[in-house]
């Protein structure tokens, strides 16, 4: 058997026992002294769906960047798809990246840009052939709505059909995980529930979703697993539960 | 298949990015072009000067003379002993000498042997005419050969006298100390501010261009942070911003080219009718001589400065 067999082998066990993402007594303390995540244990499942919630500063954001790879942990391990975060070279990166997508609260979609080319730019950096390019981008509009608007410049939509565009963009490439950071945080409440409606159905397909949100109403409407976080700490994670916000 | 749709996706890219950031572009060229101007400028005024002072040490000439059996040693007066009169394989054999030792003139008569004969010829003709053989049936500098040594570096002179004054069958050695000293001193005058001048004009060009590009950098960074959580390697992201900053710094290179070319000649022609009496003595370098050198320098500078300025911005922004 091949090294490298013998690793996708290791990594398919890593996540059949501790789930697609997995936090091991992780730490981060920024290079100001502050600390961020103070000893987090978190555990995901293949095909979940599940809220992050918690004030400013409770260090939500601070661990969808060490899902991303964009911040390392200052102590203990932060495994996704198996791999172990902490040990992953800098080249190696990118082709970890392309298992996830990500959606942020400001869209970042490239203003000059129509809307086919937002979505078609996320296959040309993963190096698809063009064809299937051109087969899988108005596919993916289609699954968000926005089939009839893909010749449109981005600055030229509303704020719920650029997200749309954003979460097009993060789907195309068949993600694993879908990391969504605040999506609905400017966006009106349709918007907001057509979105998560989106991110439901992605779900239902087998897409595992984790949302950083502070949206109340729709976590509570959504009887998901909650995770709170509270001064970079999870204080409670419960299936089907309520997003309690503490004075 | 893919390597070869990402490399036109690249070259695609780093086109439609010049256009895509219009202004910016517009403001890169311009900042490269105007350095290389004046870089294109002073380089041209500094070649013709080095061609002029080059001229001018090809007419320094180093004359030796050798004893001969009528000249006298003196101090004691008495006839030079035989040993020290040179015959004329002795005379060859140092010319040899004299070549191999110094690098000369790469003219064809670097070291010049002239005769007796030669030597009165030259000198009577210049002072008595044509007729001088008149009134005098003999040679009166019988026996007085000399070489003349052209050299390529004046600064070798004084080695080389030295040197010549140390052979026994040297009676003298003729030199222009002044000359030598003097184009000495310009040749290094020159270089003192040929390498002041390219510094200064490497420190605007980067502090310009430093602004140029920090300007850039806010358009860019929103870019790059997309590619890189999506998934892009560093080459991926790289390559179309580098591209962009090479054709950006063969434009700002290119412009300035056509620019000089144009002006250089104008003038030239303009010096060279209004001022004729200048080009006997003063060797201005034709526009095809200036851009033998100019043209790879500057579209190399241009290359080299677009690619620096592309790859560290596109650098502060690939470790996300």
């Amino acid at each position: 058997m091949s090294r490298r067999e013998q690793q996708r082998i290791k990594k398919e066990q890593m996540i059949e026992e501790k789930g697609v993402i997995y936090l091991d007594n992780v730490h981060k303390v920024y290079s100001s002294g502050s600390p961020a995540l103070n000893g987090i244990n978190l555990s995901i499942k293949k095909g979940e769906f599940v809220f992050i919630v918690g004030d400013s500063g409770s260090g939500k954001s601070t661990m969808i960047k060490l899902l991303l790879r964009e911040l390392k942990a200052s102590e203990g391990n932060v495994y996704v798809m198996g791999n172990n975060l902490s040990k992953l070279r800098h080249g190696k990166i990118p082709r970890f990246r392309r298992n996830l997508g990500v959606v942020f609260q400001d869209f970042r979609l490239l203003n000059d840009r129509n809307v086919y080319e937002n979505v078609a730019f996320a296959q040309r950096i993963v190096e698809t052939p063009a064809r299937e390019i051109r087969r899988n981008v108005p596919a993916v509009l289609a699954t968000v709505g926005l089939a009839s608007k893909y010749k449109a410049k981005t600055n030229q939509l509303s704020g719920g059909e650029q997200q749309r565009v954003a979460l097009a963009r993060a789907l195309v490439n068949k993600p694993s995980i879908l990391l969504a950071d605040e999506p609905t945080g400017n966006l009106d409440p349709k918007n907001s529930w057509e979105i998560m409606k989106l991110l439901e159905e992605i779900n239902e397909d087998g897409t595992t979703v984790v949302v950083v949100t502070h949206n109340r109403e729709i976590v509570n409407a959504m009887h998901k697993r909650v995770v709170t976080m509270k001064k970079g700490v999870i204080v409670s994670d419960q299936e089907g539960g309520e997003y309690i916000e503490e004075d | 298949m893919r390597k070869i749709s990402t490399l036109f996706y690249t070259i695609r890219q780093g086109f439609a990015n010049i256009f895509r950031n219009k202004w910016y572009s517009l403001a890169s060229v311009a900042t490269i072009s105007a350095c290389l101007f004046l870089f294109g400028l002073f380089y041209a005024i500094v070649a013709n000067f080095r061609s002029i002072v080059m001229k001018a040490e090809e007419g320094v000439t180093v004359t030796v003379f050798f004893h001969d059996a009528n000249d006298r040693c003196e101090k004691e007066g008495t006839p030079h002993s035989p040993e020290q009169v040179p015959d004329e394989l002795r005379m060859k054999e140092i010319g040899e000498r004299i070549k191999a030792r110094v690098e000369v003139s790469k003219e064809p008569d670097g070291v010049v042997f002239i005769s007796d004969e030669e030597a009165w010829m030259n000198f009577a003709s210049n002072y008595y005419g044509e007729s001088y053989a008149e009134g005098f049936p003999e040679n009166p500098l019988s026996g007085v050969c000399s070489y003349e040594i052209h050299l390529s570096d004046v600064d070798m002179q004084n080695a080389l006298v030295s040197w010549l004054q140390s052979i026994p069958e040297v009676r003298k050695v003729n030199y222009s100390e002044v000359t030598a000293h003097t184009l000495s001193g310009v040749n290094l005058l020159i270089a003192y501010i040929s390498v002041g001048i390219i510094v200064i004009l490497l420190a605007v060009s980067i502090f310009l261009i430093s602004n140029t590009v920090s300007i850039g950098i806010s358009v860019r960074s929103a870019e790059i942070n997309i590619m890189k959580y999506i998934g892009a390697t560093d080459f991926f992201v790289r390559a179309p911003f580098v591209l962009e900053g090479i054709i950006i710094g063969l434009l700002g290179a290119a412009l300035p080219l056509g620019l000089i070319y144009s002006v250089y000649n104008y003038a030239l022609n303009y010096i060279l009718q209004q001022f004729s009496v200048l080009n006997s003595f003063l060797n201005f370098l034709t526009v095809q001589e200036v851009f033998k050198v100019l043209l790879p320098v500057s579209l190399v500078l241009g290359m080299g400065i677009g690619y620096l300025g592309s790859a560290s911005t596109v650098r502060k922004h690939l470790h996300v």
